[in-house]
């Protein structure tokens, strides 16, 4: 029992009672607010694991920009307390819970075949490993073309919410009668 | 050193509670940050291996998966705010106008 491992079961345990409360909580922002407690557990495990540049990457995109946009939109719709809806597949609930204990028993036995490995501390410990300077190498050099496409996807993106977001002038002139 | 297989372990559990946020709950957002949840154990997978194999590619793919994951969330919720204006309603059983 080291240190580091009481560590990762102490920061395990939090990361899943984190996912259970965005999961089971019925207000929107309580769920907004554990999966940004969840990201941030996980930003340390990149940390332990020698990731300090993604570290950073997940506290100011996903923990920052990302559940900021979630809790905006939440807010936006005044849409955080919904009324529990009539289910309307009964069979739904309990065909789903057999199957993700079916999905994550498979993953389990698969993760448990592979045999424990632990890596050379070595390679993570050396200078340099995960540092934004190596990540920026690989990425302006070997990754240069996805980088680039990335930036495709995120024009098309950036055109398709705008486009899907706003309010049709004419549409809204014509018939002034269907906004009260 | 912490072992692989734990970091796989843990990565299981939080993909599949976030398969069970898929599957359960009925608000389009709670759907959206369960994916979160799973695009999150993902990239959890891939920089355990990434230090397992001592290389860094696996930590730049989770950098392109951040940035799909970000192209998605705004396009995503763009659309939810589409239907809300229309139905008023976020909940996923109320989008049902293809039905037969």
């Amino acid at each position: 029992m080291t240190v580091e491992f009481v560590l990762f079961i102490v920061l395990g345990a939090i990361a899943v009672i984190a996912a259970l409360g965005m999961l089971l909580s019925s207000n929107a922002i309580y769920s907004a607010l554990f999966l940004v407690v969840n990201f941030a557990v996980v930003a340390t495990f990149y940390l332990l694991l020698g990731a300090p540049f993604i570290a950073m990457v997940q506290v100011t995109v996903y923990a920052g920009a990302i559940m900021v946009l979630f809790l905006f939109v939440i807010m936006l719709l005044g849409a955080e307390r919904l009324q529990q809806p009539t289910q309307k597949l009964i069979w739904q609930q309990p065909l789903a819970i057999v199957l993700v204990l079916a999905l994550l028993g498979f993953a389990g036995y698969v993760v448990a075949m592979q045999g424990a490995f632990t890596p050379s501390g070595e390679l993570v410990n050396a200078a340099g490993y995960g540092s934004p300077a190596a990540i920026g190498q690989l990425l302006f050099q070997e990754y240069l073309f996805p980088f680039e496409a990335t930036s495709l996807l995120l024009l098309a993106a950036m055109v398709g919410v705008v486009v899907l977001t706003a309010v049709d002038e004419r549409r809204r002139r014509s018939r002034p009668s269907r906004r009260s | 050193m912490i072992s692989t297989t734990y970091y796989l372990g843990l990565s299981a559990i939080l993909f599949s509670i976030g398969v069970v946020g898929v599957l359960l709950r009925r608000n389009a957002i709670i759907i959206f940050m369960s994916i979160e949840l799973m695009l999150n154990s993902a990239n959890l997978v891939f920089v355990a291996y990434a230090r397992e194999f001592g290389t860094l590619d696996g930590q730049i793919m989770v950098f392109f998966v951040m940035t799909v994951a970000a192209a998605e969330v705004a396009v995503g919720l763009a659309l939810i705010v589409a239907i809300f204006r229309s139905k008023a309603s976020i909940d996923v059983d109320a989008v049902n106008l293809l039905k037969g």
